[in-house]
């Protein structure tokens, strides 16, 4: 449908990934003039959703791409373990009963679902998978959106919202070369976090920022996050904090997705610049071994860290998108990583000498553990002894922010002076600080933004009949 | 010089780094055979690149679902650069190798030929009778134009030549891929072969424009694929007719021969037509561009043989009648000359690659 910007749409929605999206739909589903300002062009459009593969809900194990059930309580349980109660319990109580919904909706909607991949079995009873992955799923929600009327621009970030003591009035956005105003009854924010915009994160990071590695695009700047905060809406969520992970170095700055992780850490050990280790290896299982070594990396010099593992281990892990650095001994390794060779030497060679025999299993805690090290790993410990040797660099790569916007039940925006906004919600990443104050839960973020876009499209669509 | 020393072509040079990307990602796992296939590897060989070439159904779902794609810097498209290993794939196997060339212009090379073909049965049927014999009426008797033992002689010749070639051609690929099969394997690959399993892209339907799937360029194929086995079947029972019972042509209209043919012909025109019009509307970019005549060719062919086919048994009383004759029985020719050297072999290719998936599908383990 062609963009018209003399008329006042019902629902403005800013950003146009899952959230923005599933708010669109069900604004639209009942009856609304709805406008989706996506800010990155066609093809990046999505923000974080284009590289999302899953999301949780709770279930009663009929999905039939589901191992199931999922019991509401058992999903809740979760969401409390991982964020150590940091979470509005009101909120997130209702993000798990919606997420019963949500299925039987994304099929409506043209969203197709599959067996988890390889490699992710351990998630086939809490996450229903997307036929193709994120990017697949975003294209049949766009379809949707636009078999329903609604108005889908890309490429047209938004400059500068009109807001008058929390009520929506107009989106100036930056469209064809030219400003734009976009007037509406209701404004739903779904523009996500500040995660690719390294200013920011410079303000709590400082230098370390420059060497971060952004997962997704470099259009998640925040900008509509910052603008809302201005205008004196409610923020929640640890400002300083960001889910990060340790990715391959090599990756690109921005947008290089699920491929470049590396699951090659637990198989031996991680040095810094000085050829020293810094952590337990061995600590814990995945998924949180997966999330604890981002910020680990940003803690070393350099933000740069190497998992080294001999021939014993290079195939026991996940193919790698970049091939590892080899070499015939330990030295001439060190070598080629630009490392110090003496130091790496005796960081293995004592590594090696405090390994304790024991059954290797990768895929439970297992007994195999060194003694004696100031820093020990406790589980896989295998002594790094069979060339060739292997090298992979890390460096801490950033998902995304929790700062966001205080929302109530109604994902309505709430505002510093106590009140909520006449006319503005939100929903997804810039909002999901208020469900996950710290900590991830695999899938969680396409679940509350899917719940929340919902929520804030049925009240938007509510809202802009009044 | 065993192939490892020679350098490695452009194409799989590309699909190399395309399959590295890939199962690092493996979002697409669900889509078809090809994505599992990777995951059952940890690096790709020559030979495992062009088995996952041919099991490739080029149904472009993985391109619009793909992260990577361009204007990403990983550049990632799937279904291109496995369609142009795949063409590479055909000439590298041809026997005799000689003939590979065809299939670098092979629009021109089947143009070429159908005319020459054409040209031959004309000035044959002039030379060996007499000018007159080719505008007079012979109440649909083909046989006074041409006898039957000459048909016989020729097209049995040619037939016996493709099924030769081509026989050839497949074993150097089986040898290239390290194929593996058994009874279950090739009945669970003829099940996904009849039913066209992976055009789906997993249940969305093949893309064939913008990024809405559909589920025509699989219907379209079906017709083509049955009209093409049905007009076999149809040339089959008239030979027993001729050979077993001695029931000559021209059969009646209401003959079994001769409903078969109409049944398949329909097929020939309908599918060939409908594949042309949406190779027109899909995305360049999900094709080998430079040599998608190959595939218009075929579809070409294919239209042709039946149209004229068609033509034949509408005008067979008429004095029309030998100079059809010539045409179709000319158009006819150049198909069989031309099998082992165009697209026709993609179907037997993709075919022994579903054979080796379904047989490794059981006994391989996925790397992860």
């Amino acid at each position: 449908m062609p963009v018209r910007f003399d008329k006042i749409y019902d629902v403005v929605v800013a950003g146009g990934g899952n959230a923005a999206l599933c708010a669109a739909i069900t604004a639209a589903r009942a009856g609304r003039s709805v406008i989706v300002l996506e800010g990155a062009p066609a093809f990046y459009r999505g923000g974080n959703t284009r590289h999302t593969r899953n999301l949780r809900c709770a279930h009663d194990g009929t999905a039939p791409t589901m191992t199931g059930p999922y019991d509401p309580a058992e999903f809740l349980d979760d969401l409390y373990r991982v964020t150590g109660g940091e979470t509005d319990k009101a909120l997130a109580q209702l993000t798990i009963e919606r997420s019963q919904e949500l299925i039987p909706w994304m099929n409506k909607a043209g969203v197709l679902f599959q067996p988890p991949l390889g490699g992710t079995l351990s998630l086939g009873k809490t996450n229903a998978f997307f036929l193709g992955g994120g990017r697949g799923m975003l294209n049949a929600l766009y379809r949707q959106a636009e078999a329903l009327g609604v108005v889908c621009l890309s490429d047209a970030p938004v400059t500068a919202l009109a807001i008058e003591n929390g009520f929506f009035t107009s989106a100036t956005i930056q469209y064809e070369g030219l400003p734009h105003q976009v007037r509406g009854r209701t404004f739903v924010a779904a523009a996500g976090g500040f995660e690719a915009n390294i200013d920011w994160l410079r303000q709590h990071w400082g230098a370390a920022a420059d060497n971060f590695l952004i997962r997704g695009t470099p259009y998640n700047r925040g900008d509509v996050l910052k603008m809302l905060l201005a205008h004196g809406v409610k923020p929640v969520g640890d400002p300083t904090q960001m889910h990060c992970v340790g990715i391959d170095a090599r990756a690109p700055k921005f947008d290089g997705g699920i491929a470049t992780r590396l699951d090659s850490v637990v198989f031996g050990i991680m040095v810094n610049r000085a050829a020293q280790r810094f952590y337990d290896e061995g600590e814990e299982t995945w998924p949180k071994r997966y999330a604890i070594w981002g910020r680990l990396i940003a803690q070393q010099s350099e933000q740069i860290g190497y998992s080294i593992v001999d021939s014993k281990s290079i195939h026991m892990f996940m193919p790698s998108i970049f091939p590892a650095v080899q070499a015939s001994t330990i030295g001439e390794l060190a070598g080629k990583l630009q490392l110090d060779a003496a130091a790496l030497e005796k960081t293995v060679a004592d590594f090696n000498a405090a390994v304790r025999p024991g059954t290797f299993d990768h895929t439970v805690l297992d007994d195999c553990r060194t003694e004696g090290l100031a820093i020990p790993k406790s589980h896989w410990a295998r002594k790094i002894d069979a060339p060739p040797y292997y090298a992979y660099p890390l460096r801490p790569g950033i998902t995304f922010t929790y700062l966001g916007v205080r929302v109530n039940e109604e994902s309505r925006m709430v505002l510093n002076n106590g009140k909520t906004s006449g006319n503005m919600f939100a929903a997804g990443e810039i909002m999901a600080g208020n469900v996950l104050g710290k900590a991830y839960l695999a899938g969680i973020g396409m679940t509350i933004g899917a719940v929340f876009g919902r929520i804030a499209g049925e009240r938007a669509a509510k809202n802009a009949r009044n | 010089m065993p192939a490892t020393d020679l350098p490695r072509s452009a194409a799989l040079v590309e699909a190399d780094r395309l399959m590295t990307i890939c199962n690092a990602c493996r979002y697409c796992e669900g889509l078809c055979a090809v994505f599992p296939a990777m995951e059952m590897r940890r690096t790709f060989a020559d030979g495992d690149l062009n088995y996952l070439a041919n099991l490739c159904h080029q149904c472009g779902a993985c391109y619009s679902d793909c992260q990577y794609s361009r204007p990403h810097e990983f550049n990632v498209n799937v279904p291109a650069a496995l369609a142009t290993l795949r063409n590479d794939s055909y000439a590298q196997y041809a026997w005799p190798r000689a003939l590979a060339p065809a299939f670098a212009r092979n629009g021109l090379f089947i143009a070429l030929t159908a005319a020459a073909s054409v040209a031959a049965f004309i000035v044959g049927f002039v030379a060996w009778r007499d000018p007159a014999v080719l505008f007079a009426r012979h109440a649909g008797d083909f046989y006074k134009v041409m006898p039957h033992n000459a048909m016989v002689i020729l097209f049995g010749a040619v037939f016996v030549f493709a099924i030769a070639a081509l026989t050839l051609s497949l074993r150097a690929y089986w040898r290239d891929i390290n194929g593996e099969g058994d009874g279950r394997a090739v009945v669970e690959a003829t099940g996904d072969a009849a039913r066209l399993t992976y055009l789906g892209g997993g249940g969305g339907g093949c893309t064939s424009e913008n990024e809405r799937p559909s589920a025509q360029r699989r219907v379209f194929h079906h017709f083509t694929f049955y009209g093409f086995l049905l007009c076999f079947a149809a040339t089959s029972v008239a030979t027993i007719y001729h050979y077993g019972f001695g029931w000559h042509a021209p059969y009646a209209l209401t003959s079994l021969p001769v409903l078969l043919g109409i049944a398949g012909g329909l097929g020939l025109l309908i599918g060939p037509a409908g594949l042309f019009v949406l190779a027109q509307r899909r995305d360049a970019i999900l094709t080998d561009a430079p040599r998608r005549g190959m595939d218009t060719a075929f579809l070409a062919m294919l239209f042709l043989v039946s149209l004229t086919g068609f033509a034949l048994m509408a005008l067979r009383d008429t004095g029309a009648m030998g100079l059809l004759l010539a045409l179709h029985l000319g158009v006819v020719l150049a198909l069989f000359l031309s099998l082992p050297y165009g697209k026709f072999v993609h179907g037997l290719y993709r075919y022994l690659a579903l054979v080796k998936y379904a047989r490794e599908k059981r006994t391989a383990a996925f790397v992860d």
